[in-house]
């Protein structure tokens, strides 16, 4: 079999940017719920207020260690195995992905270890600043990441002199025109991604009487935080859909599986995309909606996948599904906010078992939904790296072989595996083990805090639960 | 049109993050190196100890560098990342999983030692490939257009593999002085009493390396043999810092040994950097060859000048937090 380091390359990408993905996700919506709880606790004092934000940090600070791990391997990706394109971007790329280091560096060494470790050691104000601080770097952290990507799948304010992109314009560049929309977008699903997994967590505490009174606030913060943000994240993917169709028609052709260019476009529930053919298979959708959804009238044009030659087109059934599953999962969490409502009506919300039961299943779906949503704007602009300029098969590394992309591959999936392994059993040992009345914690820890290093915030052992608890 | 080089100044900023790098994560990957050879398991927990607190504010220079070369000066990051290919893996594996026992390991007890051995294996393989990278440096990359041509394992040579095991041995050199200074009791006699011997490992593969390197690079040669006589300076600065760490060894000197050790780094460090400016990419592309637009270098630097004062500010002041002697049964403080 012949070894493609293309494809193989994409698939490490595609692999190693995923993984990371998911614990900035949480990380960002995280900070700034731990921000706004050391608010609370700094207005009105109420010591539920100050034991949520002393539980939720030590969450954060496992996750964002995590996440600092999996980032290390990404800034060297680009080299490794797209060195045409790091070259040929470098002189927008590089100092965006630099500025994201320079201010997540800033943030650790200023005010990361005052959030983490100086809890009664400063003045609350202070705390509470460094805690708005931190929750302000992730969201600058997030710009700067965010604009590059956005950068290539709309770029501007560039010019290309000599297979090199030289700005033209900083201001163009880095605000191009798909930034807003994306940002918007991703800082909303960190909100919800947080959302759950506060709402979840805090349902599986009530579910075993720990802390009622914390967490009861705590579901109760959530639940209406969601109750907003999951419809009005439908409105913003809805107007990041349209900017999409405007700069990449062909994206938006995929994601609604559309072949043939043409009016009155039904929005297909359930089709098998074959891309041999370029036609679905088994297509069941509703009249006229892609239309209407698309172009605001039942009967608007909608550009075909066709209108791209085979070749220039992305792998549609991917991006279909990815779609739906993105899109599926939305509709679920829009239901359940909207469950919730119900449920507070009848001052039902902490007592319902199943209603709580529901929520901690739920804790992981956000992430998929986000997932899906990069699977399906990053295949989706196959196969161009940035997009109308470079190809991904420009981009690549030209001296790496199938075999040394697979050996690397499968190296980063085996590395992976043990960390996530124990760094997902170790965060949930610091939930299980949390919230519990003060007596009942341990206090045997042979580690103290360190600064500069976040889990040891933590406080929780690797092995030997405190409080065993079986589920 | 510029009123000052601005590829000059990245040199100099890259270059101090280098030299920051090897040296702090050099003392804590050298005490990885070092643990299984370490006298008792109280031993290893002061070894931990005293570095439990910066290593991984260490490690930020890695980062920095990684993308600062990037920014500044690209053809360095897109023709030594492919060619190191599977040993920046290596090392990227070994980085990981050295940090994850780090921090897990503390918080352990019945599987402590499987995260001892992930430390001490991770912190082993990252240095080797860190040393392998540094003799890839001298022996120069094949390339063409401005892109890495050659193949696979050209950075595993029998030269490259000498400089691998080379920082090994000086890496530990580092933890062995660092502990020196760290501890006291049983442990630091263990730590003067391998410190000599692994001097004497480095001597060693410093004489080979210094002997063996004009022959794998004719620029090279030309330098040092040529007419540029005043570069001997930094060969014979190492010596003389090498004699100065045998010595306050000797006398039981606590801070100068680990002192002189950064002196033999720095000296070493100088004279690789004089062996091939300008350089960055061997044989065939300069500094200037190898930067990034004006504009863009222009860009970053606003904000590294503003962070990186910012940075050692607080790196020394962590230093000075944890600064004293970590004893047996209690941890760095």
């Amino acid at each position: 079999m012949e070894l493609d380091p293309l494809m193989l390359s994409r698939i490490q990408f595609a692999f190693v940017v995923c993984f990371h993905t998911i614990f900035p996700v949480f990380t960002i919506g995280l900070a700034s719920y731990i921000a706004l709880l050391n608010g609370l606790f700094f207005k009105t004092q109420n010591p539920a207020w100050d034991r949520l934000a002393l539980f939720w940090t030590k969450v954060f600070a496992v996750v964002f260690g995590m996440g600092v791990v999996s980032g290390i391997v990404m800034s060297f990706q680009f080299g490794t195995n797209w060195s045409n394109f790091s070259l040929a971007a470098s002189n927008f790329i590089g100092p965006l992905l630099s500025y994201e280091v320079v201010t997540a560096f800033f943030l650790e060494a200023a005010f990361l270890g005052v959030l983490l470790f100086g809890r009664g050691k400063v003045p609350q104000g202070i705390h509470l600043l460094a805690a708005i601080m931190v929750a302000v770097g992730t969201f600058i952290s997030a710009f700067w990441i965010l604009s590059a990507n956005s950068w290539m799948q709309t770029p501007a304010g560039v010019e290309l002199i000599d297979n090199r992109f030289h700005v033209i314009s900083w201001r163009e560049a880095i605000f191009n025109p798909s930034f807003p929309y994306r940002f918007a977008h991703m800082a909303l699903a960190s909100f919800v991604t947080g959302g759950f997994v506060v709402a979840g967590v805090s349902a599986w505490f009530l579910l075993r009487g720990r802390d009622p009174e914390a967490n009861r606030r705590a579901l109760s913060m959530c639940l209406w935080l969601l109750l907003f943000l999951t419809p009005l994240q439908a409105v913003v993917g809805d107007y990041h859909g349209l900017n999409t169709l405007e700069y990449q028609p062909t994206k938006v052709a995929a994601m609604e599986g559309h072949w043939e260019t043409a009016n009155n476009v039904p929005l297909l529930l359930f089709a098998l995309p074959d891309q041999e053919a370029q036609q679905n298979r088994f297509a069941v959708g509703i009249p006229n909606l892609a239309s209407l959804i698309l172009t605001h009238s039942l009967d608007g044009e909608i550009p075909g996948i066709n209108e791209a030659p085979p070749e220039e087109q992305p792998p549609v059934m991917l991006v279909f599904w990815s779609f739906r599953v993105m899109v599926g999962i939305g509709l679920v969490m829009i239901a359940t906010a909207f469950a919730g409502l119900l449920l507070r009506r009848r001052g039902r919300i902490y007592e319902s078992t199943a209603f709580l039961k529901t929520l901690v299943g739920m804790i992981s779906l956000p992430f998929i939904a986000v997932l899906a949503g990069w699977i399906v704007t990053e295949s989706g602009r196959a196969p161009w790296l940035v997009y109308g300029v470079m190809t991904h098969a420009e981009g690549v590394t030209p001296s790496l072989t199938g075999w040394m992309a697979l050996a690397t591959l499968i190296g980063y999936v085996l590395v992976y595996a043990i960390v996530f392994y124990a760094g997902i059993y170790y965060l949930t040992r610091v939930v299980r083990n949390g919230m519990l009345p003060e007596h009942a914690q341990d206090k045997s820890d042979p580690d103290a805090d360190r600064p500069k290093r976040p889990l040891s915030a933590a406080h929780t052992p690797f092995d030997d639960d405190v409080d065993p608890v079986r589920s | 049109m510029e009123m000052f080089d601005l590829s000059i100044i990245w040199a100099g900023i890259i270059g101090f993050g280098v030299i920051m790098y090897v040296l702090m994560d050099g003392f804590d990957l050298g005490l990885g190196i070092l643990f299984p050879f370490a006298p008792d398991e109280d031993s290893r927990d002061v070894m931990m100890n005293s570095i439990a607190p910066v290593w991984d504010g260490n490690e930020t220079w890695l980062v920095l560098g990684g993308a600062g070369l990037l920014a500044a000066f690209p053809l360095v990051y897109s023709i030594f990342l492919p060619a190191l290919y599977l040993g920046v893996f290596l090392m990227l594996a070994g980085l990981i999983f050295r940090g994850i026992a780090f921090e897990f390991r503390f918080k352990s007890r019945r599987n402590r030692h499987w995260w001892n051995r992930a430390f001490s294996w991770g912190s082993a393989i990252a240095t080797f490939a860190q040393g392998v990278v540094v003799g890839a440096y001298i022996q120069g990359f094949q390339t063409e257009n401005f892109v890495y041509t050659g193949g696979a394992f050209d950075w595993l040579t029998p030269f490259t593999i000498v400089t691998g095991l080379g920082l090994m041995a000086g890496y530990a050199l580092l933890g062995s002085t660092w502990l020196i200074l760290k501890s006291e009791g049983h442990v630091q006699d263990w730590a003067y009493k391998i410190t000599p011997i692994l001097l004497a490992i480095v001597l060693v593969v410093f004489a080979i390396i210094s002997i063996w390197t004009p022959f794998v690079n004719e620029v090279v040669w030309e330098r040092w043999f040529g007419n540029l006589r005043l570069i001997w300076i930094f060969p014979a600065l190492a010596l003389l810092f090498a004699f100065l760490v045998f010595k306050s060894v000797k006398q039981r000197r606590e801070s100068y040994p680990f002192i002189a050790t950064i002196g033999i780094y720095v000296s070493t460090y100088l004279g690789l950097i004089v062996s091939q400016w300008p350089m960055i990419v061997p044989p065939n592309y300069t500094l200037w060859d190898a930067a990034s637009a004006p504009e863009s270098q222009l860009f970053l630097l606003i904000g590294v000048l503003f962070v990186i004062p910012v940075v050692l500010v607080y790196t020394a002041w962590t230093y000075w937090v944890f600064r004293g002697k970590v004893r047996v049964g209690e941890g760095y403080h």
